[in-house]
């Protein structure tokens, strides 16, 4: 029988299988941070260990970083013993570190992808949730926590009991204006936060292959938000175009050798999922939520549920309760929520993409008055090419503040947060309680949409802004 | 690890579904680069309302967390299960857990117990009605017992014997230190490499 692009990824780094032991993984890739690594740190200093494969691990700093004077230092004492506690983690274990102020510094996974390090067939962790981004390489990715990240920097391996497999196969064209964001959106109301758990989604059919690489990773990024243990889809050409050239790809004859495995990496004709889902991309529009955690959303056209709509008692339960949170009532028009915030950024939304996407809805435009558009690129990299195509300054004429690069608030780790009552439109990835401040409201929403919000004070597509904008010139 | 075999304390009925770990223990909490001293942060936001279950004092030296189903959900950060554990819990029941906490908490000795939601119910009706109702939650006989309460649970045999003899996974793992040396000297050249080994 065949075998799924996700079996083929785990077989081929299997170091060792036993029955009645989970299989023993070889990890080609370490990504670390501040948040999750001083205890990892700390356990091998006390067991006299070092760090295996130096060569397979890459730190750098974004969940506490400020986005604004990053020159100077760091306001709050307990962030800056966090980074200097990295820093100095890194220089006695020798690990590879990009700091706040250096180049290659940002979301730690944006910066994976754009060095070229996340590549086809890898394995990939981080002590990160949304480390599931990665899989839109074909590679396996997952997030671990601090006990795992330990592990693998002790053995550059994980014990792991192989998931099940689960297609989500999206057909057809996605309507204009319709994103990877909406995209995925609509798949966590369909299948539920908890509907992967257990399982390895990949992502799969014509409208998957038709999106760009960071498409890709917008969608893979919230695989964790439906519960699953990572996402994926196949590589194909558009993979190894994004590759080809980029720091840390293959060259030459490696080159060549890479692009003839990777183009193994597809899912065989006869292999069979332990689970399917099949959605029609045709009938997907702008999707944003209501509730307070990722599957509690609908099209943007909608109105705000009735709990008692619900039949499961835990899910009429759950809406009650995030209604209320929000500050919401049943049969409200989801685009008469008017919002405080706009935060564009994050591992979900902070590529060169989602800025072009933002910026082009905000030209010639104005953030409404008594809105706050924060404008967080997801890394260095990505914002010094945003400057370069003059898209920095597209935002600022519009109002929208242009901060450095970061998590920010997408968890309010560092300064930028909502105040108790505030509302956000944000283009990351979670809406949990107070998860962008204590008591803030967040509504979770593609770039193009967050422009269009920022522009109207309500909830709002790039359609519904067809006389706004400001004449050029002008 | 601590050694788990057989635990039996009085429960905290948690009547909430899609608890994740923002909830568990809030991100400002993260900045801290220990393992203890977060039981202060546990569901803080949650426990400001002195109605919130945990703060009622009938719960006071409760051990064992009944919680809804998706317990965990979200962030990966293993700080969740310390503060759990920071505050005194020993085992958490759940119809469901999110797979990043539930692995977290076996890798530290917090037995997360999965049951069906119709004996999830019946704990908490039952330590609702009386709070100095006590759970048994028995890893050797992979058991859930309280008054009127039995319930069988499945973990997975290699999963339960580390946690009954508390056993450190990277020791293990380092006892195939030949296989992973093995596999190290066939992997391709191609893979990537962050620096020049």
């Amino acid at each position: 029988m065949g075998r799924t692009l996700a079996e083929k990824v785990w077989d081929d780094h299997v170091v060792r299988r036993a029955e009645g032991e989970p299989d023993l993984l070889f990890i080609d890739l370490h990504l670390l941070h501040e948040v999750t690594s001083p205890q990892a740190f700390d356990g091998l200093r006390q067991a006299g260990r070092r760090v295996r494969r130096l060569d397979l691990t890459i730190a750098t700093e974004d969940h506490n970083t400020p986005t604004l004077d990053i020159d100077k230092p760091i306001a709050d004492p307990v962030s800056r013993a966090q980074l200097e506690t990295l820093r100095k983690n890194c220089a006695e274990f020798g690990v590879r570190l990009h700091p706040l102020g250096d180049v290659e510094q940002g979301v730690v996974h944006v910066v994976g992808p754009q060095l070229g390090l996340t590549q086809p067939g890898t394995t990939v962790v981080c002590g990160d949730s949304h480390t599931s981004t990665h899989g839109a390489f074909g590679a396996l990715a997952f997030g671990i926590g601090t006990s795992q990240v330990e592990h693998v920097l002790a053995t550059q391996t994980l014990p792991m009991a192989r998931p099940k497999t689960m297609a989500i196969t999206i057909d057809g064209e996605l309507p204009d204006g319709v994103t990877a964001k909406d995209l995925i959106l609509a798949i966590i109301a369909r299948i539920g936060t908890g509907g992967g758990q257990g399982y390895i989604l990949e992502y799969r059919g014509s409208a998957i292959e038709k999106l760009s690489m960071e498409a890709r990773m917008t969608i893979c990024n919230m695989s964790i938000e439906a519960g699953a243990r990572a996402g994926m889809i196949a590589p194909d050409q558009t993979t190894f175009d994004y590759l080809k050239g980029r720091d840390h790809a293959p060259q030459g004859e490696d080159w060549d050798a890479a692009v003839a495995y990777w183009k193994t990496l597809r899912t065989d004709d006869d292999a069979v999922f332990d689970a399917e889902v099949v959605i029609d991309a045709a009938e997907l529009a702008p999707f944003v939520t209501w509730g307070t955690n990722p599957g509690q959303g609908a099209p943007l056209s909608a109105n705000v549920p009735d709990p008692a709509s619900y039949e499961d008692a835990s899910e009429r339960n759950a809406a009650e309760k995030a209604l209320e949170y929000m500050g919401l009532t049943a049969g409200q028009p989801l685009r008469e929520i008017n919002v405080d915030t706009v935060f564009v950024g994050s591992c979900t939304n902070g590529r060169i993409e989602d800025l072009r996407n933002a910026a082009a809805v905000l030209e010639g435009r104005k953030v409404a008055d008594g809105v706050r558009m924060l404008v967080v690129p997801g890394s260095v990299r990505v914002a010094l090419q945003a400057v370069d195509e003059g898209l920095d300054k597209v935002f600022t004429a519009a109002g929208a503040e242009w901060r450095h690069a970061g998590c920010s608030m997408c968890l309010g780790m560092n300064p930028d947060q909502l105040a108790p009552g505030e509302r956000s439109a944000s283009t990351s990835n979670r809406n949990f309680e107070g998860r962008q401040g204590k008591g803030g409201r967040t509504h979770l929403v593609s770039p193009q949409v967050a422009a269009a919000t920022a522009v109207l004070g309500h909830l709002a597509s790039p359609a519904d802004l067809s006389d706004a904008r400001t004449p050029a010139g002008v | 690890m601590e050694a788990f075999t057989t635990h039996t304390g009085r429960a905290v009925p948690l009547r909430r579904s899609n608890v994740d770990t923002d909830q568990i223990i809030p991100a400002h909490w993260l900045k801290k680069v220990t393992r203890d001293g977060f039981e202060d942060g546990l569901f803080e936001a949650w426990r400001k309302d002195e109605n919130f279950v945990l703060n009622r004092p009938e719960r006071k030296g409760a051990t064992v967390l009944v919680a809804g189903p998706d317990f965990g959900t979200g962030s990966s950060r293993e700080h969740a299960v310390w503060a759990l554990q920071n505050y005194g819990f020993k085992a958490v029941v759940s119809s469901r857990f999110a797979d990043i906490f539930r692995g977290n908490s076996l890798k530290n000795g917090l037995l997360t117990v999965v049951l069906d939601q119709q004996v999830i119910d019946a704990l908490w009706e039952l330590t609702e009605a009386d709070p100095a109702a006590e759970i048994t939650v028995d890893l050797e006989a992979r058991q859930v017992r309280a008054e009127g309460i039995t319930a069988d649970f499945e973990l997975d045999e290699n999963a339960r014997w580390r946690l009954l003899n508390g056993l450190d996974d990277i020791s293990l793992t380092l006892q195939n230190e030949a296989d992973i040396a093995t596999y190290e000297a066939a992997r391709p050249t191609f893979k990537p490499r962050t620096i020049n080994a």
